[in-house]
């Protein structure tokens, strides 16, 4: 038992490390699968440019309300969804392409939420918005995560045909359903909603580790897409899993401390996963007969 | 029946292929020829309702557009992602099982017996990535077996296969005309056109002839088709042309 103490005690005896891990879980839950498709549509660096694009609303919230939960998470979502509805049409009405225009409207969005939140707030509300309290996360913000995770497992499961199907063969999905659009933006709304969910604990800077990593550190365990939805999900609760128990026992950042924990992850299944670097090397040494 | 009305598809304003009148008889078995460039592509893509046409229009006749069955170039198409054959295939069944509903016993006879007509016997549980060429082009035209659609538009659909494949998915395309689909392809290789398609349209980004495959694949017009053959002009002025 000794050696399970410094692993559970944390949990067992402080109240803002069990909702720590109960927000970091339903984050790992929701926004894992997403970041997977992400990854699969190529468009990781999307997800990157869309948390930024989050902060101006959500520090357009802070700046009106202050540190409330409502307020700043329907600025970020505002912000999120016109950033990228804004990106895709500069992309399609100018020579421009999507990932230029996105780094343009980010861009400009996190300069314009660092100046808002400046001009009200102190360095501990611009840390609190660009890093996250995952350690004072409320019952609004818990609440928000998770039901920001069962819309994604819904409409997942309810999309998940039409989004393979729109990965691997565009054209293909839009000739036979009209449901090339719906999987689109419904996949697009979903990021950003997941987003704003990650930005509770983790930041505008850092919630897009929580989407992104566990999907990368995933695509070296499995070759089908059922697993590397389940892998991501794993490596994502292990790595919130550590990341806050390093975060207690070495009195570190607890956000910057998870991302580390799933970013070490992420290097471990470089090297040992079985579609990794080490183990196909060592694979490929030998070749089979066909 | 298709009827394209003074059609004209592009991008960016640039016609790809423009003011193309013809009619295209239910049954069918057309071969789209033409130089690169020719915008032979572009029409298929106007046909599925894919491209907002410029001008002019497309209408389909006794076909649903969303039961066309489309084979794209293989360039289009994501290998990378972690599909298995067999779940490539069964996007074939869309038009039965749609988004949502899971595929029954019945389903998964159809999808083993699509993969048994196209030589794929035992490739089912095989990564997408892992297949060949060839192998991956069958693969395609099992899923098209699967959408059992009245009009079937194939964009180049035996380049880069080896001979074999090629004779073997050629079998299936006269299989599909013999069962009174409208079957339309799009094909660089003239011999093959001769042997195997019995009507043809020439494009050189509009129409040079269209009919019969040995009338249309006349010296004249394969010689006007590559005279032509235009280069994109960023400063062309604006089409005064109408409907002929």
């Amino acid at each position: 038992m000794i050696v399970f103490e410094p692993l559970i005690a944390p949990f067992v005896e402080f109240e803002f490390m069990r909702r720590a891990l109960v927000g970091c879980l339903a984050l790992a839950l929701g926004a894992t699968p997403v970041g997977v498709f992400l990854l699969l549509r190529r468009m990781s660096l999307t997800g990157d440019a869309m948390a930024h694009a989050i902060l101006p609303g959500a520090a357009l919230g802070y700046f009106l309300f202050g540190l409330s939960v409502g307020a700043m998470t329907i600025g970020g979502l505002v912000a999120g969804l016109a950033v990228a509805m804004l990106a895709g049409l500069v992309a399609r009405g100018t020579l421009l392409g999507e990932d230029a225009s996105l780094a343009a409207f980010y861009l400009i969005s996190l300069a314009a939420g660092v100046l808002l939140i400046s001009l009200r707030g102190s360095q501990v509300d611009l840390f609190h918005v660009l890093f996250g309290t995952v350690l004072a996360l409320n019952d609004a913000a818990l609440l928000l995560i998770a039901a920001i995770t069962t819309i994604t497992l819904l409409t997942l499961a309810l999309l998940f045909r039409p989004l393979v199907a729109e990965c691997v063969d565009p054209s293909f999905l839009r000739t036979v359903s009209p449901l090339s659009p719906v999987a689109h933006y419904g996949f697009l709304m979903l990021v950003v909603l997941n987003l704003v969910g990650g930005f509770q604990a983790l930041g505008t800077l850092l919630a897009v580790g929580i989407v992104i990593l566990p999907a990368a550190a995933a695509r070296f365990w499995s070759r089908t897409i059922s697993g590397l939805l389940l892998a991501a999900v794993l490596v994502a609760v292990c790595g919130s899993l550590a990341g806050l128990l390093l975060s207690y026992h070495l009195d570190l950042a607890s956000g910057p401390a998870i991302i580390l924990a799933i970013g070490g992850i992420y290097l471990l299944s470089l090297l040992a996963g079985p579609e990794g670097v080490v183990t196909r090397r060592l694979l490929h040494q030998r070749h089979l007969q066909a | 029946m298709i009827e394209l009305d003074n059609l004209t598809l592009g991008y960016d304003r640039h016609p790809a292929v423009h003011h193309l009148d013809a009619t295209i008889a239910r049954g069918s078995l057309l071969a789209v020829v033409g130089p690169n460039g020719a915008g032979k592509s572009t029409l298929l893509k106007g046909i599925l309702g894919l491209l907002r046409p410029l001008q002019g229009e497309v209408r389909l006749h006794g076909v649903v557009r969303h039961r066309v069955a489309y084979l794209p170039q293989q360039i289009d198409l994501d290998r990378t992602f972690p599909l298995r054959v067999d779940e490539l295939v069964s996007f074939g069944l869309w038009h039965r099982v749609g988004a949502l509903r899971s595929l029954t016993r019945h389903d998964r006879t159809a999808i083993a017996e699509a993969l048994a007509a196209v030589g794929l016997n035992g490739f089912a549980g095989r990564p997408i990535g892992a297949l060949s060429g060839g192998q991956f082009q069958r693969a395609l035209f099992a899923r098209v077996l699967l959408q059992d659609a009245p009009l079937i538009l194939l964009d180049e659909p035996f380049t880069a296969i080896d001979t074999r494949t090629a004779e073997d998915l050629l079998a299936l395309v006269r299989r599909w005309h013999g069962e009174a689909r409208t079957v339309i392809a799009v094909l660089h290789d003239l011999d093959q056109v001769r042997s195997h398609f019995p009507t043809a349209m020439l494009l050189a980004r509009e129409l040079v002839a269209a009919g019969p495959t040995a009338e249309v694949l006349r010296g004249e017009h394969l010689f006007r088709a590559r005279q032509m053959a235009e280069a994109h002009d960023e400063r062309a002025p604006v089409c005064r042309r109408r409907a002929a």
